[in-house]
This record gives C-alpha cells, structure tokens and sequence, in this order.
C-alpha cells in the first residue's frame, strides 16, 4: 500500500527521464496504485533520483510510520532473483509502512480520547485540547499504556512472526543475488582470459 | 566563537553526534544576535561538561534536553522548527544510555532492556534532517541518501552496528572478571578473553539491531542506528555479524578453554534468539536479559580459572542483581515508547512489580557484597567499604518505589551508572590475596 501522505503537496517534480545512463527501466512505484498524479511509474512521490545514479536510495522518515522509505532502482538486465529480490522488499516496505502507520495513528487517537475522558471525569469545566495533556500524570497515563500494550499485543505477535519471516527472507534473497552477481563476475572474467 | 577547523573535527570525531549539536551551536551562535548567543554558548558549554563528565565515567549518555524529545507520533508540522533551541531552555536533561545486552549486562552503561538503545541525537537528528531555507520539494529531496555502500563511512557504521562502546563496557566487566580470579595474572590469556569477547559481543548486538529494524525506527534512542537509515544492508550485517561470532568463539574456545567458548556461543544465542524476540512476547525478557548481562564476567573468570567455581556465579550474581535498578528505572520513563512500540516491558504492564524488583534487588547486592569474603572471594573489608554506596542505591531504590515517579527513576538510573563501576573497582582493591602470589609476598615486606 503507498504510503500515507496528506494531500496538498501540490508541487511536485517534473516527470523523470525515462532512460537512465544506468538503464534503468520503469518500475511499478508505489504511489502508481494510489493514482498519484506525479507518479510516472519512475519515481517515489516528491522524489526523483539522478539519471547517474545505479543505486537504491533511501529517504527521510515517513512522518506516520517513521520509516524510512526506500526508491529501488531497477537495471535493465535484471535477472528474475533480482527482480523477486526487489519485489519482496517493495512489498515488505508498503506492509510496514501500513502497520506502523496505522499504529501510531491508533496510538496517537486513542491517547487524545483517553485524555480528553478523563479530564472529563476530572473536571466538567475543563476544555481539552491538546495543551491540556500535561493534565494528566505519569500515573494516569500509564494506565493507557498498558491498556493499548494489551489490546495490541495480539496484533503484534502476528506482525513480529510476520516480520522475521519476510526479514530472513530479504536476507537469503540479498545472499543468492550477491552470490549470482559474483559469479557473473567470475564467468566474465573467465571469458576475457579465454578470448 | 567561530569554531576553527580543527577543533570542530576532533569535536566531530570525539563526540560524534554531540559533537555535531555542538558545531551547530556554533555555528548557531555566530549567526545569532549577542545575547542569544551568550544564552547559547553557556547552554553548550554546561552539555559539553556533562558528556565529558559522562565520558570519563566511560560511559555514553547524549543528553536529551526534554522529556518532549519522544518519537513523533503525530505527523510534523510541514514547517520543521529546530527543536534543539527549544531544548537549550528547558530545564531537564534526560540521558540516554547504549543498550547493550549483548553479551552482558549493560555492564558499565547502560545496558537497557531496551535493548539496543544507541546514541540518541534526537535534536541533531533535526537539525540535519532539516535545512533552513530552502523550498519544501528540495528539502525533501535532499533528504534522500543513496544507498551507496562507502568505505570511508563503513568503520563508522559498523562501529554503531557492533554497539562498540558498550561492547567494550562489556569487556571491561569481563576483564573485572578475569582479574577477580584467584590465580595469577595471565597477559596473555586476558587479551585472548578480552577479545574474543568482545567480538562475540559484537556479533550479537549486530544481529540484534538486524531484528529490530523497524522497532528502532520507531523509537527516539534507536533511530539513527546503521540498518534503520539505510547506510549497511542486512546482509551485510548478517555477514558482519558471523565473522566477528566465528572467530570470537574459536578464540575464546582454543585460545582461552572451551567453557568459556561455551558460555560465550550460550551468551550470543540467549541475547539474539532468546532476549530480543522475548522483548516483544513476556515481561519475562527482563530476566534473561539480566542473564545475558551477567555471564561476561563469569566468562572472565572462567578464561582465568578454567571452572566455573562459586566467586564466578557470586560475580555474575552481582552483575545480575544490578541489572534490575539499573533498566527499570531507565525503563520508567519510557512507557509510551514501549506501549506505542508493543514492546513488554514491567514498567508497562506491572509497574508496582517493576519497582518491587528494582527494589529487591538493591537489598541483594548488599546481601552479596556481604558473600564476598565468605566465599573468598574478597577480604572482609570488601561489604565494610561497599555498605555506603550500596545502602545508597538501596535508598534510592525505595523512593522509587514509594513515589513511583519520574524524579525518582532517573536518580536512581544514575545512580546505577556509577554505582557498578565503583563496586568493581572495590571488588578488585579487596580482592582477596592468595598466599605465595606477588601481592601477598610484596603485602608481607621484608620481614619474611
């Protein structure tokens, strides 16, 4: 799933070259599903690489997930493990990014509500707003803490087995690749010293 | 106060990212207005003498100006106010400590059950996120790093992935170990304990933040750690990580003695397999994590002696009893970090058990101290010597549990970082002399 950004951002960078001295080709970016207007298939949402560029490269954090997104770039002679490769961390990227987004936003509605409730019980008088949370004590607020640990605990258990699951994963795909790639290396060196 | 080029790099160099909130103080300074600057030069000044102060207790605190400082739940503000002069201001610091269970307790610093706490650079972390004039595209689009794999920066990075600091507190409680036992001083045979250890310590503080990347994202400590930002790969960690745990066993296994190669593969596996998925699952992390901190020093002493006799199990007893005051205080004010991160910690889930524990185990010490020279390990003036300051943890350790509050927890993590490297350093000034060995001969003087 793209990443959640909030509208508004209407500038955006102009349509990216197509072709790179790196030949690199299109890619499927995230922001294509959502019908990102500035997505032209090559580049993340407000960020373009350079044409030199044979890299991956990553971004600042999201301001929901506080994840790091990452652009991957795509070669031309992409074998099928660098694709599957590439695919899986793409994928694996938008899952995170959806969970942890979503869980802050969680976090952060629940704990408004949770304040706003009990500074009602507190105080019929009181306004709440977001000033109003150094209310409550650490006392009080732990008692949300350990509420929302529990309602999420479930939740957590399947992402962390998820997450190790698609973490090794990434990391044995990262192995055979890097291994295909110095064998490449070898083979070719092999038919210069033949030829 | 215009830094001069090479006063900055050694500040760059000495203190890393402090030392970067410190260049950008100045560089702050030399723009801003007099009186401003005279605020800010001493807000610097008083944050480079408590690093220094901290660094030569040896251990690695950044301090964090504000309790605000917390992850970001809330998306920011589109337009990114530096929080560090806000911070100058405040009143409270809040230090930050490497986590590091890797192969023992967080020894000297702070080993956190947060496991995997690092420096925390919350405000430079803004401040070089954000540029200061520039239109918002480009500002985003500066932020973005290839993920380019560079040698110059490949040191660095796997220093923070290695958690070096606290590796190497790990291995001064090791040698603290070592030097314990009661049998003469191996050269030798110390440095081959000392640097297996140390790389095996390494090898599991690395796969450790392998595991946890998007849980060190989303916490304020760990976010500028390697693998988060992108600057190694996985692999690479995972490769860095087996050739620092290969070598560091076999030298610990037919270097030193196979037991203490043995306690060593034990550590690895009980802080990578064990502590770090049980962070997530049961309070019970805590324990093991304690474990984990404790068996260093029995390795000491087992890479000396060759059997795990008692003085090893009463130091790693002691190591472990420590570990208790020292992370659940730490852990007390971070809750919200760890509900929002569903990491299970006592502080969250059983808060009077937390504090009960912490308690608990600030008496044991004292119980232990006063083990020591029953079991030979020290003279008697060992528990005579070490009563103050361990009564004074003890104390500490009371208020927070009876006033279970902020102000209470944070002078006992304080106290808990000067309290073990003093009671091992009068371990080891009372350690008891053998009979025949070079001290108790040069303690006996000229009249034999």
């Amino acid at each position: 799933m793209a990443a959640l950004r909030p509208g508004g951002r209407a500038l955006r960078p102009p349509l990216c070259r197509a072709v790179a001295d790196c030949g690199r080709r299109l890619g499927p970016e995230r922001g294509a599903e959502r019908g990102d207007a500035a997505s032209s298939g090559v580049c993340s949402p407000g960020f373009c690489p350079p044409r030199k560029s044979c890299h991956d490269w990553i971004g600042p954090p999201d301001k929901y997930s506080n994840l790091r997104p990452v652009h991957f770039y795509v070669p031309e002679n992409e074998s099928p493990v660098e694709q599957k490769l590439r695919e899986l961390r793409q994928e694996t990227q938008e899952w995170n990014q959806q969970f942890w987004a979503n869980q802050n936003l969680t976090f952060s509605k629940e704990k408004e509500e949770f304040i706003r409730s009990r500074l009602k019980t507190k105080g019929p008088g009181l306004k709440t707003d977001a000033g109003q949370k150094a209310a409550l004590t650490a006392d009080e607020m732990a008692d949300f803490y350990k509420e929302f640990l529990r309602k999420n605990f479930r939740k957590h258990m399947y992402y962390n087995r998820d997450w190790y699951r698609r973490n090794f994963t990434i990391t044995y795909f990262m192995g055979k690749v890097a291994l295909e790639r110095l064998w490449n290396k070898l083979a070719q060196k092999q038919a210069k010293r033949s030829g | 106060m215009a830094a001069s080029p090479r006063s900055l790099s050694s500040r760059l160099l000495l203190t890393g990212r402090a030392g970067g909130c410190m260049w950008y103080l100045e560089r702050r300074a030399v723009q801003a207005p007099p009186r401003k600057f005279m605020r800010l030069f001493r807000n610097a000044s008083k944050e480079w003498i408590t690093f220094q102060h901290f660094r030569f207790l040896k251990r690695l605190y950044v301090t964090q100006l504000h309790s605000s400082l917390n992850q970001q739940v809330k998306p920011k503000p589109e337009a990114v106010v530096s929080p560090f002069l806000e911070n100058t201001s405040s009143v409270e610091a809040k230090a930050e400590m490497e986590a590091m269970r890797a192969h023992s307790p967080p020894g000297l610093t702070l080993p956190l059950k947060p496991r995997g706490e690092e420096l925390v650079e919350v405000a430079c972390a803004s401040v070089v996120e954000s540029p200061i004039d520039v239109g918002e595209t480009t500002k985003e689009e500066k932020q973005w790093t290839e993920m380019k794999l560079r040698m110059d920066d490949l040191p660095g990075a796997l220093a923070r992935l290695s958690k070096i600091k606290l590796t190497a507190l790990v291995v001064s409680t090791t040698a603290a170990g070592f030097a314990l036992a009661p049998v003469p001083f191996h050269w030798p045979c110390f440095l081959l304990t000392s640097l297996g250890t140390g790389l095996a310590s390494c090898a599991a503080n690395s796969i450790n933040q392998f595991f946890e990347v998007p849980f060190d994202s989303n916490m304020n400590r760990t976010k500028n750690r390697p693998l988060v930002r992108g600057q190694i790969s996985p692999l690479l960690a995972v490769s860095f990580a087996t050739c620092c745990a290969v070598p560091g066993v076999a030298l610990l296994t037919w270097g030193v003695n196979p037991l203490t190669g043995a306690l060593g593969v034990f550590n690895i596996f009980l802080y990578t397999c064990c502590y770090t998925p049980l962070k997530r699952i049961s309070i019970a992390n805590t324990w093991v994590g304690a474990v984990v901190g404790a068996i260093p020093p029995v390795m000491g002493w087992t890479a000396a002696t060759g059997s795990l006799d008692v003085g090893a199990l009463l130091l790693g007893g002691i190591l472990y009893s420590w570990q208790f005051p020292h992370f659940n205080a730490l852990s007390w004010g971070l809750r919200e970090d760890y509900s929002r991160g569903g990491y299970c910690m006592m502080s969250v889930t059983h808060p009077g058990l937390c504090r009960r524990v912490a308690l608990r185990h600030c008496l044991a010490l004292i119980a232990l101290s006063a083990a020591a020279p029953a079991l030979d390990v020290t003279s008697w003036a060992f528990p005579a010597i070490s009563l103050p300051i361990n009564l004074y943890i003890s104390y500490l350790a009371f208020r927070f549990y009876k006033d279970a509050d902020r102000k209470s927890s944070r002078k006992l993590f304080f106290c808990s970082l000067w309290h073990l490297p003093l009671l091992l350093l009068l371990l080891l000034t009372c350690k008891r002399r053998r009979a025949g060995s070079p001290e108790a001969e040069a303690e006996a003087g000229p009249a034999s």
